[in-house]
């Protein structure tokens, strides 16, 4: 097809491109700051202030962070198994949970699905399920405190009950009257055709549990279960640490790189999960649908 | 007869339809007991709010307070001001974040450069990775009084210092900035992925009718998008009266001086519970803010179906 370029089209490409250019700049620069600010000399900090180009680089902190990262590790463990087992746990009963509200002929479709948006409405508050959590189920300084807040959620579970509605219902229907029950339908038909919604979703459940760090703050109390980034927060606001580090590690260090550490952590902290990102790009724009609560 | 057949054939129906359907029955059942166990359950303890809580009594056998403590908390004067802060704060949050949403979803839908797309795309989407914990972390090296960036630039410039920590009135503008930039990226991508199930035939046939872009995403883009933008404000208005704990507890802390203008219900419940271990008046906090977010989403709802029955979300 040829595209005609008028003065108008001009004009709103120009504007288009000169605003996404802006913001996708003002998303990325923090995250440079924090990159090059982790390569920077404590005392070019003290001296000139984060910049975004140090006049000064060091790799100190990362020494540091390397040699004296057994707490550091072991948070990283706790963060990684919380996220595999989470995120496989959560796709499976959204999935599933999906694929049934999509079945037309399943009785109680609406009623269920009330059930499950009313939760999002109306709730007890966060006393009534702490105390749950914390003395009926006794989960403090357990890992399951950390695991089941956000295994289940209507909103994955509505975008992925969207995304199968592009499924034509013959298809199940065929493989009814092949004699298929209905969980050999979701496992052999419904599930491979779900790869977009599921790569999707799937992220988002994984980025929740790699960024968990607040039932950690309400739940956990021995460091032994600490995920990485309740560690983080709490290495962030503890001045001593990389003191603390240090001795750890039993380095001599000069002049104790506190700041420069603390964004070695948070690089740290963040990095991985990042390098998920290419693998689900080309799912997304397939993968989210968001269309009515009902029906 | 008729009636006698009705009667007796309704058990029967649930008892063959509960057999014919066991398999999909036996599929919802974690989701079922999930929410169950940990939304439905929960709900009766908002008796709490009327009670003295003693943790080792437990909720049912703690005494009864009365209303001792909505008075406490009403009575401190932080429930107006808690209130306005966080449906004020969420309904910025919300025009804003959908503003630009949608307006750089239509940009990015009308270019042709597919490596910018993506490029772009993928900055814009990074705020989104990182928790709150990190973003925490941003803000303290960006505002911080003696080598923040925000300060280095200003003394560089030949400008004072200017320490935002205690100056409560800047923080709007900053939690408002902050949280439309960590949201971008996703918002885009459910608004894009709406843009990308119109149909083309629909620009095609504008296209021969010589509309120009902006008739374009007038006429067809805007309308098109609107059932997704409905659909995502009525569910952010399900949340009105839920204040962004993650945010407002990273960034701003425990921070006394900017209370008037950043403290939300969320974080003063969380301070109640677990600072000062006040389970009957955070309780009565909570349940106060789960009356009001119903109240308002009825009232929205109700106003939605008698415009358009389609947008209501039930």
């Amino acid at each position: 097809m040829k595209i005609r370029t008028t003065g108008d089209r001009a004009a709103f490409m120009a504007i288009s491109y000169t605003v996404v250019t802006l913001l996708a700049i003002i998303c990325l620069v923090p995250f440079l700051m924090i990159v090059t600010g982790s390569f920077t000399a404590e005392e070019a900090i003290y001296r000139d202030g984060f910049r975004l180009i140090p006049k000064e680089w060091s790799l100190e902190s990362y020494r540091l962070l390397l040699e004296g990262g057994v707490s550091l590790a072991r948070a990283y463990q706790v963060t990684a198994v919380l996220t595999v087992v989470g995120t496989a746990l959560s796709l499976l009963i959204s999935s599933m949970t999906a694929y049934v509200l999509y079945r037309r002929d399943f009785p109680w479709r609406n009623k269920l699905s009330f059930f499950f948006y009313f939760t999002t409405l109306f709730s007890g508050g966060l006393v009534p399920w702490y105390i749950l959590i914390a003395k009926y189920l006794n989960l403090r300084n357990n890992p399951l405190s950390m695991l089941i807040p956000g295994l289940v959620s209507v909103f994955n579970i509505l975008i992925m009950r969207n995304f199968l509605k592009s499924i034509p219902d013959s298809l199940v229907e065929s493989a009814k009257i092949d004699g298929a029950n209905d969980f050999i339908i979701y496992l052999r038909i419904i599930l491979p055709l779900s790869g977009p919604s599921l790569a999707t979703v799937g992220l988002f459940i994984a980025l929740n549990y790699w960024n968990e760090w607040y039932n950690a703050m309400l739940f956990m109390t021995k460091a032994d279960y600490f995920p990485l980034q309740y560690y983080l927060y709490r290495t962030l606001n503890s001045m001593n640490f990389a003191a603390q580090a240090a001795a750890e590690a039993g380095v001599e260090v000069p002049i104790m790189p506190t700041q420069s550490f603390k964004l070695v952590m948070t690089v740290a902290a963040t990095g991985p999960i990042i390098f998920l990102y290419p693998f689900v790009q080309r799912y997304f724009i397939k993968g989210i649908t968001v269309g009515a609560v009902k029906g | 007869m008729s009636a006698l057949t009705a009667r007796t054939k309704k058990p029967g129906g649930f008892l063959r339809k509960v057999r014919q359907n066991w398999i999909m029955l036996l599929m919802v059942l974690p989701a079922v007991l999930y929410f169950l166990i940990f939304n439905y359950l929960p709900m009766p303890g908002i008796i709490l709010a009327f009670k003295r809580f003693n943790y080792a009594q437990g909720i049912f056998a703690s005494p009864w307070a009365g209303l001792e403590n909505f008075r406490f908390f009403f009575g401190s004067g932080d429930a107006w001001f808690l209130t306005r802060n966080t449906i004020l704060y969420n309904v910025a949050f919300l025009l804003v974040g959908t503003a630009l949403q949608v307006l750089v979803a239509v940009m990015l839908s009308e270019m042709r450069l597919k490596l910018f797309k993506k490029v772009t795309q993928t900055m814009m989407f990074l705020p989104y990775f990182i928790s709150m914990v990190v973003i925490g972390a941003f803000m303290y090296n960006i505002f911080n009084y003696e080598f923040g960036a925000f300060n280095t630039i200003l003394t560089s410039l030949g400008m004072e210092r200017v320490n935002v920590y205690s100056d409560p009135g800047v923080w709007p503008w900053i939690l408002i900035v902050l949280n439309t930039w960590k949201g971008l990226g996703y918002g885009i991508v459910l608004y894009l992925a709406a843009i990308m199930g119109i149909d083309t035939e629909i620009y095609e046939a504008a296209d021969i009718d010589g509309a120009n872009t902006f008739q374009k995403i007038r006429v067809i883009t805007i309308p098109c998008l609107l059932p997704t933008i409905i659909t995502l404000t009525l569910l952010a208005v399900g949340g009105i009266c839920k204040g962004n704990f993650q945010l407002f507890y990273n960034v701003v802390g425990n921070n006394g001086m900017l209370f008037k203008m950043t403290d939300v219900i969320d974080t003063y419940v969380y301070r109640a519970l677990m600072q000062a271990s006040d389970f009957g008046m955070s309780t009565a906090a909570g349940a106060y803010q789960s009356v009001l977010n119903l109240v308002i989403i009825m009232t929205v709802n109700g106003l939605t179906r008698l415009v358009d029955k389609e947008y209501a979300l039930f």
